[in-house]
């Protein structure tokens, strides 16, 4: 009986399979979600291809030498005038005005709410950036031209066209200090308490602390926060495409109308646009250029971040 | 104890010097919060702005005397009335045009009347005015009027009215409403969704859930988080070449027997949305994948459950809440994008509802992009009742996220 027993547990025993078992269901849920994963890197890739392939048929075009390309200040593809500067130097112009209104403004807004505010005081004012932040680019884009312009015009005069790039750099400006605040904010309150109790122990005010010990310590997220508000102001498209003007124009006169590099993909392809007519081919030129400017941007400023995460984990 | 004296301030002096390092203090803080004040007054201004553009004075004539037409003043025409109207004074062409788009015989009084207004009597607008101009200078607009523009009619209107909601396309300012491009909008927004959700939620729970840590998963990672950089208009380039050009026997339908239409359809710019904010999706689904407590996930391998049994039944219902929230986060930065619609082909002049994925479409920024751009003060007018849609849509929007976020917010 007993004998009976231990054999039949003995049997049972060896029935059970310990072994991994193979489930195809899991399988396969587990390959489509690699596929859905792997799907973003074929994004990527597809853009690196298809504007590299049609700005190779740009540049291979005879007419359009790395001479011209960066030797002359007019772009009229269409009639045989390829310099990019003008476009480029208008994006620079737009950009500058857009970092000199959004990095003081966004910085002080970042060192008050991390240094000063209350908790109530932070409750109340951030949903008034995140509102900002919300705002879509066209509005912005009408803001700049129907509010902004005429007040520069009101303060400036005649010199100051109906379309011109202040106008979009102020606004832009605008549009960006809710994105630096923020990015601020994060790198001020990632700095220990440790570093502020020191100071105040020593006997230094709240400002001494926050601008002579907590400013420092974040300066490496606040410089990643710059170069991503550089970076979303070069692509910024309809506040420019709205507000600078249309129509390349190499000038330094942020009071005067030129346009941008997305302002100008906006305009040309906005019209009727014949597939691989140089027209066309220019246009992802000038797009794989910003794709790079910005990419080469985001990622220095993610090497930064991720370097000033270390120092205090 | 003396010789420190040389070094640090004692007694009066020491006192003068720390207020003066109060006072500098008290200050930068002001100056601080002054930078918060200007995002206060920048974003009133904002509204403002767009508020007093879609309400004021307008001067207008009509180009064709009411009288010519019926006896019976203005709003008092009755539906048939307006209907025999139209029919005498309308071309057979004109009437059958519009007899094709909605049979006349099921239209409203109200929108009988309007076509009457645009097509036979036609507004000549002279002049708007700004809905402070109107407030503040009345009486100075009104003998103004009186003095240029003699014969004219003004009146107070507000450029936002159902009617607005309901209209289609116009040409003419007065008559223009956004309902083909708030429908356009649904529909980009809706392909969007339902390409970039399942696609985004899923790499999300490959990331977190099953991606060994080797370099192909940290390339995955770094990719997501660079693509969410990119600007929207390269996005559109993007979408021109591959959805408009590469793809253009499935995004112009011809594979599914419709031959009217090429690749810049609602498909193809629903795709380019789609893909766009695939990343952003993929992040948020992340951060609420990785706020599930990780007992949850033990509890149910410590019970027998295989590794999708446990995503499915046990990751994926606590981190619910937060993957809906942020794709509908993700779903108003699609609503709100402009730049890659132009590219895409948006057409600015739709007056017929789009239909089916392979219509021609127009959408609500586009809309707003095309009338700012317009000259004339009676299309920035328009353009500013769009912008309230849009951001009332938007708020909308956001003020579910939010409900949904404390609804469902779970704390561990």
């Amino acid at each position: 009986m007993t004998q009976n027993i231990l054999s039949a547990q003995k049997e049972n025993f060896r029935s059970i399979d310990l072994r991994k078992k193979t489930r195809w269901g899991e399988s396969v849920i587990q390959a489509l979600l690699f596929i859905a994963g792997i799907l973003s890197v074929f994004t990527t890739l597809a853009i690196v291809y298809e504007l590299g392939k049609e700005a190779l048929l740009f540049f291979g075009n005879p007419d359009v030498t790395f001479a011209k390309f960066l030797g002359s200040t007019e772009w009229q593809p269409g009639i045989g005038h390829f310099g990019i500067w003008p476009l480029v130097t208008s994006t620079l112009i737009t950009s500058l005005i857009a970092m000199f209104v959004s990095l003081p403004l966004g910085l002080s807004a970042a060192l008050f709410l991390s240094e000063y505010a209350s908790t109530r005081a932070r409750s109340a004012l951030k949903p008034i950036l995140e509102i900002l932040a919300g705002i879509p680019t066209v509005v912005y884009g009408y803001f700049a031209l129907l509010f902004m312009t005429p007040l520069l015009q009101k303060i400036f005069g005649d010199r100051v066209e109906v379309y011109n790039m202040a106008s979009a750099g102020i606004v832009m400006g605008i549009m960006i200090l809710p994105l630096i605040s923020s990015m601020s904010e994060d790198a001020l309150s990632a700095v220990p308490r440790a570093l502020r109790e020191g100071a105040y122990a020593m006997g230094a005010t709240k400002f001494e602390t926050s601008l002579q010990i907590v400013l420092p310590a974040a300066l490496s997220g606040i410089g990643a926060a710059f170069i991503i508000g550089i970076s979303r102001a070069v692509g910024e498209t309809m506040i420019v495409a709205i507000a600078a003007g249309s129509g390349p124009n190499f000038t330094f006169n942020p009071f005067k109308a030129a346009e941008t590099m997305t302002g100008h993909i906006a305009r040309i392809s906005g019209g009727d646009l014949s597939y691989n007519s140089i027209d066309y081919n220019s246009l992802f030129a000038i797009a794989l250029l910003l794709f790079i400017v910005t990419l080469v941007l985001n990622l220095i400023s993610q090497r930064i971040v991720n370097r000033f995460k270390e120092q205090y984990e | 104890m003396n010789s420190s004296n040389t070094y640090y301030p004692e007694g009066a002096s020491f006192r003068s010097a720390l207020n003066t390092r109060y006072r500098v203090a008290s200050m930068w803080q002001m100056i601080f919060f002054s930078a918060l004040l200007i995002a206060i007054i920048s974003l009133t201004a904002l509204l403002y702005n767009v508020i007093d553009g879609a309400f004021g004075y307008i001067a207008f004539d009509y180009k064709k005397d009411p009288a010519t037409f019926s006896a019976t003043p203005l709003p008092d025409l009755k539906k048939d009335e307006l209907l025999t109207i139209l029919k005498d004074h309308l071309s057979a062409g004109a009437y059958n045009k519009l007899d094709n788009e909605q049979p006349m015989l099921k239209r409203s009084q109200a929108d009988l009347y309007s076509l009457f207004m645009e097509r036979l009597i036609q507004i000549d607008t002279k002049q708007t005015w700004s809905l402070t101009e109107s407030i503040l200078h009345g009486a100075e607009i009104r003998a103004e009027v009186a003095k240029d523009y003699p014969g004219a009619k003004l009146e107070f209107r507000s450029w936002l009215t159902p009617q607005f909601l309901v209209s289609p396309m116009s040409s003419r300012a007065e008559f223009a409403g956004v309902r083909t491009a708030v429908l356009g909008s649904l529909w980009l927004v809706g392909i969007a969704l339902l390409f970039a959700m399942p696609i985004g939620i899923g790499a999300a729970i490959y990331l977190q859930e099953y991606a060994p840590r080797n370099l192909l998963t940290r390339i995955i990672q770094t990719n997501i988080n660079n693509l969410a950089g990119v600007p929207s208009i390269v996005y559109g380039m993007l979408g021109l070449a591959i959805f408009v050009r590469v793809l253009e026997p499935f995004t112009s339908g011809r594979l599914f027997g419709v031959t009217d239409s090429n690749g810049r359809t609602i498909l193809s710019a629903g795709l380019t949305m789609g893909v766009l904010v695939l990343p952003l999706i993929i992040i948020n689904a992340q951060e609420a994948i990785k706020a599930v407590p990780d007992s949850l996930r033990q509890a149910a391998y410590g019970v027998g459950a295989t590794k999708w049994q446990t995503v499915w039944h046990h990751v994926l219902p606590n981190a619910i809440a937060g993957i809906l929230t942020g794709s509908i986060l993700a779903l108003s930065r699609a609503l709100g994008e402009t730049a890659p619609l132009i590219i895409v082909g948006a057409s600015t002049f739709i007056s017929i509802d789009p239909n089916s994925p392979f219509s021609k479409f127009t959408a609500l920024p586009i809309q707003i992009y095309q009338w700012t751009t317009r000259a004339q003060s009676e299309f920035h007018a328009i353009a500013a009742g769009a912008i309230i849609v849009l951001m009332v849509l938007l708020l909308t929007l956001n003020a579910t996220a939010i409900l949904l976020r404390n609804r469902f917010q779970r704390k561990y």
